[in-house]
């Protein structure tokens, strides 16, 4: 009998989560080993700017890779993932912000690449996935529920909400003093408005964003190669037929959309305090949950190396083709157009790289 | 749950009543499906054949009456745990996942099982029942023809190891020659002891391997009993299996 890509793995359907906590660590260790060499080494050598396209780069492959997870996995059509981003990204920032400013006097980076302000930065990113994540199962619990185009609808009024909701909140204190005068409900609602919440402190470096980017990959992986993965993939693939073989479809769909609301959130923390962000509701609209949707539908519903791929060239692009900004949206839709036309799979469709030639030895007939 | 001797009813339907929004597809089936035998459902397009077996694997709700399985009401259950009860429903157009391999197809089948040993056991039989199947294992089954689709579907159905199998037109759109390989292995299947619930509109095929037969019409039930009686009877001839 010939093996198949999850041969061995084929009575693992279910793989102890002590087994499957082992077998990641030495991939994470990898990508703490590679994060601190793009931070220490490649950061210093490339420079600002480049060292900014990193981030960039980092940011949008976690954004793309967990989209992956809904739209690409369970086949689901979600276009709100930027209000995700938003919601994580205003959480992390304002814990940082007015923790900072409380703790602190001010809202300076404090220490360095280990220090404490680190600690509450990551604390703040995770804190922020987890907002983004109750805000997903918000979302997801009702529109999953429904067959269809239902949940295309939500998501993208629920980022048009957000925005809203973002613009509507007061300036944020410049000073301790004027922080301290809040009670913890109205820093929620001191989020800068319109203007955007300027202030909070630059902690996003290379080395945690990368860190971040492995975590989501890794979790991303394992997920697709687990029973999970088998449940989220069979739903795309046909879900009156997943239910039949005994899939939880409405479950399984809302565990996919908590879980990439998570990375979103995540990705917001990150994306919130980057140098040169002024965190504003307008940057996290439509406009920015239809580049993550590209890059989805581009690397190929459902390939982790197809989104992460994706997401740095689309990253790349707009940045190489800097003197024709306008034309960026002209660029984007013609390009889709055409991978619809030649490859409506997306680059990699459901494969991973390494599964498709050349890479891959070519297998049984 | 208990076991059900033979011959004693596996499943009851008792005034099974479905609607689809203000359409009423099901009006009041009653039907008893015995442990260890065949019954087909037979009758025309939107007679409900489909839609009993939908509402039986909780993929529709049933608007009324009672499902009884092993003697237990099962209405108000979700589909995935009709599944874990043991009844496997192998959808209308095969439905099997097109771009996994039909390796994967099988594992998926096994959703709910922890049985290492146990699934690779049974893709194994599967395997053997379909040889055609092994030879294709590592091909996406999107790629396969109608009939290996067919052979995939009902293996897959049998993965979660069903007491009672659904079968929903497994004939459909098939070359007569694989109409009879399917048939032959339905047979096969309820021999080894898996009690069939099986959807047809081949109904003449159907009465040939089923034990008990029920005619549907327009949601109700029209005429019922052993399946070589009907296919003796003069109006299900007339009716269904086109004249003489």
């Amino acid at each position: 009998m010939t093996a198949s890509p999850w041969a061995g793995k084929a009575g693992a359907l279910r793989p102890g989560t002590a087994a499957a906590a082992t077998a990641g660590v030495t991939p994470f260790a990898v990508g703490l080993l590679l994060a601190a060499a793009l931070q220490y080494a490649v950061g210093p050598a490339v420079g600002p700017f480049f060292s900014d396209l990193l981030i960039k780069i980092g940011i949008n492959v976690i954004l793309a890779v967990s989209l992956n997870v809904v739209n690409g996995y369970t086949g689901q059509f979600s276009i709100g993932h930027a209000g995700f981003m938003a919601v994580g990204g205003y959480a992390a920032g304002a814990l940082t912000y007015y923790t900072s400013m409380l703790a602190w006097g001010g809202p300076q980076v404090q220490g360095g690449v280990f220090g404490v302000g680190s600690a509450l930065f990551v604390g703040a990113c995770l804190v922020g996935g987890l907002v983004a994540a109750a805000a997903g199962w918000a979302v997801g619990l009702p529109s999953l529920r429904l067959r269809g185009d239902y949940l295309a609808i939500v998501t993208l009024g629920f980022g048009e909400i957000v925005r809203v909701l973002l613009q509507q909140t007061q300036d944020v204190p410049f000073t301790a003093d004027e922080a301290r005068a809040l009670s913890p409900v109205e820093m929620a609602t001191h989020l800068g408005g319109s203007l955007g919440f300027s202030g909070i402190p630059f902690y996003t470096n290379l080395f945690w964003v990368w860190c971040f980017v492995t975590l989501t990959l890794l979790v991303a992986y394992r997920l697709k190669e687990s029973t999970f993965g088998r449940a989220f993939l069979s739903i795309r693939e046909n879900e009156i037929a997943a239910e039949a073989m005994g899939v939880d479809t409405t479950r399984y769909k809302v565990r996919a959309f908590v879980i990439a609301a998570f990375f979103a959130g995540v990705a917001g923390a990150l994306f919130a305090h980057k140098i040169g962000t002024t965190l504003n509701p307008r940057e996290l609209g439509f406009m920015k949950s239809f580049d993550i949707v590209i890059m989805v539908v581009l690397g190929g519903m459902g390939s982790i190396s197809g989104a992460t791929i994706a997401a740095v060239l689309l990253t790349v692009l707009p940045e190489a083709l800097r003197g024709a900004a306008d034309y960026r949206m002209i660029v984007y839709a013609l390009m889709l157009v055409l991978v619809m036309i030649v490859r409506p799979q997306g680059l990699f469709g459901i494969r991973e790289i390494w599964e498709l030639p050349p890479f891959a030895r070519r297998r049984g007939r | 749950m208990s076991l059900v001797a033979p011959g004693h009813p596996l499943l009851e339907l008792q005034d099974l009543h479905v609607h689809y929004g203000a359409i009423h597809a099901i009006k009041g089936i009653s039907l008893s499906v015995r442990q260890g035998e065949i019954l087909t459902l037979i009758g025309s397009n939107g007679a409900g054949k489909s839609t009993t077996l939908r509402a039986i694997s909780a993929l529709v709700r049933a608007s009324g009456g009672r499902i009884l399985y092993r003697g237990h009401a099962i209405q108000g259950y979700r589909a995935d745990q009709v599944v874990g009860m043991g009844i496997a429903h192998c959808p209308e157009g095969r439905g099997v996942f097109p771009a996994f391999t039909v390796r994967e197809n099988l594992e998926v089948g096994a959703f709910l099982r922890k049985d290492r040993e146990g699934i690779e056991a049974d893709i194994e039989t599967a395997f053997t029942r379909f040889p055609v199947l092994r030879q294709r294992a590592r091909q996406p089954a999107g790629t396969l023809s109608g009939g290996e689709q067919q052979m995939l579907a009902i293996s897959r159905a049998l993965m979660c190891r069903p007491a009672l199998l659904l079968l929903d037109e497994p004939s459909l759109g098939l070359a007569p020659q694989v109409v009879q390989t399917i048939f032959a292995i339905i047979r096969e299947i309820n021999r080894a002891g898996t009690t069939i619930l099986l959807v047809e509109q081949n109904a003449h095929m159907a009465l040939q391997v089923a034990h008990q037969a029920c005619v549907l019409d327009v949601g109700t039930v029209v005429a019922s009993g052993p399946a070589a009686d009907l296919a003796r009877s003069d109006e299900v001839k007339k009716a269904y299996l086109g004249g003489h």
